[in-house]
């Protein structure tokens, strides 16, 4: 029998489980994200308790460690910029696919793909001393709302674009031949078929937004104790919390940044779980009819 | 007439007036321009803001600014950015070299053995929410297992941005992968060569255009971040050419620190670095961009 594999099965065999390690990095990075990082956060929930999620006062010089309105900043700061930038994206990227004649679509697709280029601390840096003074904004929830906004446009763009591309054109002909219009062939046959990945796309911006630190550090204000619904008081929020404040933190403040973090981490893997699957159950469903 | 609306989906009136529907229509398109406007507004004020303020200050009497060292004191006016630039080139360029080969290696195992099988689409499932695990977070992780024990360095900040580039080039070397035609895998096999043989020598030198256009747009993203750095790499002030061992700094990280600082020639030096983080950047995605060119013009 001729055996044309012979000596190589040992080398063969060695390539696939490098392969398999590689791919099996990404659950092991993330399963040791959770496990060392709750450690270290572990002597901030002895000392607080559960009362970390739940107390207002964040002072570390009297051990005093309350994440409640960092949490609230989170959340604010994030529905803020989701709320500005959902529709301009949905917008351009109605605009790409649909308006658009096909020499501009690239050329606007690479412009989109720009703002994600920009580094967030540019953007930042230009919301601090740019945003903040000439527009009168100050530094305030609604000027990191801003910025986070600008900075999660081209992600919820590019998705929603790719999940609009995947309607039928016969859907859309079918429309227009009714005699509907522009507008009307978008109402009946691609938002009703793109609405699921649509809420996907929606939700990883979220993520993105609330994830989002060293632009937010800059321009958010580092205001203590501020769970307000007024967007133009200054706040702060989870990870602009540890950026400031982690230069001058002793043991147990490093402690309550990491079960910050913690915080976070858990909160932006929910979202995103939940974004991933709805995508992924979207565009699956898209490409089976 | 309703019957043939109800399964097209949401109805259409199309009894009423045509005038109506049609400005309706105009209006939307519209808005439609003016969300792009939106977006064109920002960008080309971001822009001009960083090309304004930095060009004067990174260009005056060049090649001071990328040349000299970092001024220790924070409100002496004078160049320079040297050893962040230098630090930048360190951590990114370290971070490549790891997390390139591993996330292509990854890709390989979902396309070409995992396929649809229970463990790979967990680690594809996985993958996509790695990308979304911020990125302060993976700069902490590196804190706690790396920094710690090893003090600050050049390579605890590459290893943070390892971490956020992992994910991003398994996504995108998988997409590569795919276009790869099964034909020529057949072929290699035909000739008897052996399966990792045909990945090697067929299969990823066919894909290799895309995969790196994949890995530059990933290093551009890399270079810019500035979350994982702070924990793992430090604050130096002087030129740090070792990956190991000694604080370094990054052109991210003294945007942040002089951002912050209410010192004009801090400030200046700020713009400076960002002009020079936003001319690496493009660099690198107009190279990427060039790649992906290619891949197009192949197809």
């Amino acid at each position: 029998m001729l055996d044309l594999r012979g000596h190589h099965a040992h080398a063969d065999r060695a390539f696939r489980f490098a392969a398999i390690g590689a791919a099996g990095l990404v659950l092991l990075i993330l399963g040791m994200i959770a496990v060392t990082m709750t450690n270290r956060a572990l002597p901030v929930f002895r000392h607080m308790g559960l009362e970390f999620f739940t107390a207002i006062r964040w002072s570390p010089p009297d051990s005093l460690f309350g994440a409640l309105p960092f949490i609230w900043g989170t959340l604010f700061t994030a529905a803020i910029a989701v709320v500005l930038a959902v529709p301009i994206s949905l917008g351009v990227a109605l605009f790409i696919t649909q308006v658009a004649p096909p020499w501009l679509k690239r050329p606007l697709v690479y412009l989109v793909d720009l703002l994600a280029v920009v580094p967030s601390v540019v953007f930042g840096l230009w919301g601090v001393l740019v945003l903040s003074n000439y527009f009168s904004l100050g530094r305030s929830f609604l000027t990191a709302g801003v910025i986070l906004a600008i900075m999660i446009i081209p992600i919820i763009t590019s998705l929603s674009r790719e999940v609009i591309e995947t309607t039928p054109t016969t859907d859309k002909e079918g429309a227009l031949a009714l005699g509907a219009t522009r507008w009307e062939m978008i109402g009946a046959a691609v938002l009703p078929h793109s609405a699921g990945g649509l809420v996907g796309a929606v939700m990883l911006g979220l993520g993105r937004a609330m994830g989002e630190t060293i632009a937010a550090a800059l321009v958010i204000g580092s205001a203590l104790g501020q769970i307000t619904l007024n967007p133009f008081a200054p706040g702060n929020s989870m990870p602009a919390v540890i950026a400031n404040e982690w230069g001058e933190a002793d043991t147990l403040h490093k402690s309550a940044l990491i079960a910050l973090a913690v915080a976070l981490f858990v909160i932006t893997i929910v979202v995103n779980l939940i974004a991933t699957a709805i995508v992924q159950r979207s565009m699956k469903k898209s490409r089976g009819t | 007439m309703t019957a043939v609306a109800d399964t097209v989906g949401p109805h259409i009136d199309l009894t009423a007036k045509r005038g109506w529907r049609s400005i309706k229509s105009a209006i939307m398109t519209g808005l439609m321009v003016a969300s792009l406007a939106a977006v064109v507004i920002p960008l080309v004020a971001v822009i001009w803001s960083v090309a304004a303020r930095g060009l004067a200050v990174a260009f005056q009497s060049f090649p001071d600014f990328f040349a000299k060292e970092i001024p220790v004191v924070a409100r002496r006016p004078g160049p320079g950015m040297g050893p962040a630039i230098v630090g930048t080139l360190l951590s990114t360029g370290a971070a490549t070299l790891i997390a390139v080969p591993l996330g292509v290696l990854g890709a390989v195992y979902l396309h070409e053995y995992g396929k649809d099988n229970r463990f790979a689409r967990l680690v594809r499932f996985m993958g996509t929410v790695m990308t979304g695990v911020p990125s302060i977070v993976m700069g902490l992780f590196v804190y706690v297992v790396w920094t710690l024990q090893f003090g600050y360095s050049a390579f605890g900040g590459a290893l943070a941005l390892a971490c956020l580039m992992l994910p991003v080039v398994i996504g995108a070397s998988e997409q590569m992968l795919k276009l790869v035609p099964i034909h020529l895998r057949e072929a290699a096999y035909a000739l008897g060569t052996t399966k990792s043989r045909t990945i090697l020598t067929v299969v990823l030198p066919a894909a290799l255009p895309g995969i790196v256009s994949g890995a530059l747009l990933a290093v551009a993203r890399a270079a810019g971040e500035t979350a994982p750095l702070l924990f793992a790499v430090g604050a130096a002030t002087e030129y740090n050419l070792s990956l190991f061992g000694e604080a370094n700094t990054a052109l991210s990280v003294q945007i942040f620190a002089n951002a912050n600082s209410s010192f004009v020639a801090a400030q200046e030096r700020a713009w400076g670095a960002a002009l020079t983080l936003v001319l690496l950047t493009f660099l690198v995605t107009l190279v990427a961009r060039i790649f992906t060119a290619r891949v197009a013009s192949q197809r």
